[in-house]
């Protein structure tokens, strides 16, 4: 499976397209992380408890975009975005798009 | 009696006073440290371009191309939290989110960088920046800013 953010794959043809395939998380903070971060909060820079956190979620996302495509029968998602976005206190969203498409 | 309202009068000024005293340094001192880490290995990445063109050169044979992803979660210290309250009276720029957002921004750009260190360029870089804390919460809780960069890692079939 090759993913892309570009509209097509360098060195490569596209010849089926499939429509769009996405992917979701929500996930919440669990309180352990929220008062080591709440601690670092004071001294500013990093949070490294919740880069790691929404990145795992973030890879989840993606993970379930992959499945849906490859249950398509498509080895390629191209035009790849991403959004975050923070739905309810302490609980972000992470939503992966795509386009899946077959490559020749 | 008087002695009485001595205390009352530190424990409710005197502990935020000192933990704007202690904020300050300490944040000032991993900013600087961070920004030094940034600049050397900003130095050490420089043969691998990430730019938001989206096509390649068409002279090269692309060998392989993938998705690649990296973010960071920053918040500011308390005493700039602070400072930056005080620009919502007059106006004008903010500082401290601004070298907030540009360390960030750089780590971001970085850390992709140092995930495909065989690859020969990155397109169609794109920056991403989301509010990760709750609104209601406001100056409360956790105010954290996300950046996220992702691209297209393309590695360059070598010359024959």
């Amino acid at each position: 499976m090759i993913l892309t953010n570009t509209e097509t794959v360098p060195g490569y043809q596209i010849v089926a397209q499939f429509g769009l395939v996405s992917g979701n998380t929500v996930r919440a903070k669990h309180v352990g992380r929220d008062i080591a971060a709440s601690f670092k909060n004071l001294v500013g820079g990093e949070l490294k408890g919740y880069t790691e956190l929404l990145e795992e979620a973030r890879q989840q996302s993606v993970d379930r975009m992959k499945q849906q495509a490859e249950s398509l029968g498509a080895n390629a998602i191209v035009n790849v975005r991403f959004s975050t976005s923070a739905v309810t206190q302490g609980a972000a969203e992470l939503y992966v798009y795509g386009t899946a498409v077959q490559l020749g | 009696m008087e002695n009485a309202e001595l205390i009352e009068l530190s424990l409710a000024y005197g502990f935020p006073i000192c933990l704007l005293i202690f904020t300050f340094f300490i944040g000032r001192y991993l900013e600087r440290a961070h920004f030094k880490s940034i600049r050397e290995r900003e130095t050490l990445t420089n043969h691998l371009p990430a730019v938001p063109s989206v096509s390649v050169d068409p002279d090269v044979t692309v060998a392989e191309s993938k998705l690649v992803t990296a973010s960071v979660v920053v918040s500011l210290d308390y005493f700039k939290k602070f400072l930056a309250s005080f620009r919502n009276i007059f106006g004008g720029n903010v500082q401290s989110y601004q070298s907030l957002l540009d360390r960030a921004k750089r780590e971001a750009i970085l850390r992709l960088k140092e995930q495909v260190p065989d690859c020969d360029i990155i397109i169609n870089l794109r920056i991403m920046t989301s509010n990760i804390s709750s609104v209601q919460t406001r100056n409360k809780g956790i105010g954290g800013v996300e950046v996220l960069a992702f691209g297209t890692a393309v590695r360059y079939q070598s010359a024959p």
